[in-house]
């Protein structure tokens, strides 16, 4: 195992690891926007869930963009013969 | 060392073109949803029976979504949505038959559901608006925004690729890996989980297509008549 397959290894860990930090974040606080509308205005719910369904597929968008990062780095490594 | 989820490699090939399993698969469902579909609906009745009713459910509550979703009439648009979210749903719970992977597990097929909605997008965006009318929706709010408004068409189609495929391709990796892992019995949760973003997903998928289909057709602006109460998801 050479040092860019070792490389490419930690690459791929840090960035499903940093990946994921920020969209966890981001979608804690829609959850809470969300919880605290339909707090207010339970007759709402209906709407506010659907947007909150496809905003949050738009906000994990961005760590599935990090996971195919590391897959492509552990199994399409174009550094890698 | 596992398989690489990116390589799909053909189990025959068929007068020279490759067959690969997940091929094999969406033709499986294809026919098990049509078949399923054309027995069911084979004597249709005004007062429905019990069978009748559960799909007149079906049908009710996609076409609320639709409804809810673009805020027009659901009739031109539920053939395309509804064969959309229940293929892929059926297609993302295959996973649950031992020994087969879910088709959507693989870039391809995702590629191939992600690039209808794009073409039914134009399509039915030309349809409703005309060529010049449809293409006029690139320059709003102002011609600066026509690049932005080009590349958006692309990078979400790209999005709603990448989106399906690594959920589900995750969701069966994960379980491969515990596997391999832990043994058997183990990843029944994972498994029970799968099954939620399984259908999460393809919820997602074809919501995103009706908001896609929607902004390319209407545009009415403001003067939309108001979302109906009580159509939760």
């Amino acid at each position: 195992m050479n040092s860019i397959e070792i490389a490419s290894i930690v690459a791929a860990a840090f960035a499903v690891s940093f990946g994921a930090l920020g969209p966890a974040l981001a979608e804690g606080r829609a959850v809470a926007a969300a919880l605290d509308a339909i707090a207010r205005q339970p007759e709402a719910a209906g709407t506010l869930s659907r947007t909150l369904f496809v905003g949050l597929a738009m906000i994990e968008t961005t760590a599935i963009y990090c996971l195919v990062v590391a897959l492509l780095l552990l199994f399409a490594n174009p550094f890698v013969k | 060392m596992m398989d690489s989820p990116l390589i799909l490699l053909p189990v025959f090939t068929l007068g020279g073109v490759p067959i690969t399993s997940s091929v094999l698969v969406t033709w499986a469902i294809m026919a098990l949803l049509g078949g399923f579909c054309a027995l069911a609906t084979r004597r249709l009745t005004l007062v429905p029976s019990r069978r009748q009713a559960v799909l007149e459910l079906v049908v009710g509550t996609i076409d609320a979504q639709i409804r809810d979703t673009m805020q027009a009439d659901p009739a031109p648009y539920r053939a395309l949505i509804g064969t959309i979210f229940l293929f892929v749903l059926v297609a993302n719970w295959s996973s649950l038959v031992p020994g087969i992977k879910p088709p959507t597990a693989h870039l391809e097929t995702d590629a191939a559901l992600a690039l209808i909605v794009f073409a039914a997008t134009i399509v039915l965006g030309i349809r409703a608006r005309g060529l010049g009318g449809y293409l006029r929706t690139f320059a709003e709010p102002s011609w600066v925004m026509i690049p932005l408004n080009i590349v958006e068409q692309i990078t979400r189609t790209f999005a709603l690729i990448v989106r399906l495929f690594g959920n589900v391709m995750s969701g069966v990796f994960v379980i491969g890996v515990v596997l391999s892992l832990a043994g058997l019995l183990v990843p029944i949760p994972l498994m029970a989980l799968d099954l939620l973003t399984g259908a999460v997903q393809a919820y997602i998928f074809a919501v995103l297509a009706s908001v896609f289909i929607g902004a390319a057709v209407g545009g009415d602006g403001p003067d939309r008549p108001p979302p109906q109460p009580g159509n939760s998801p």
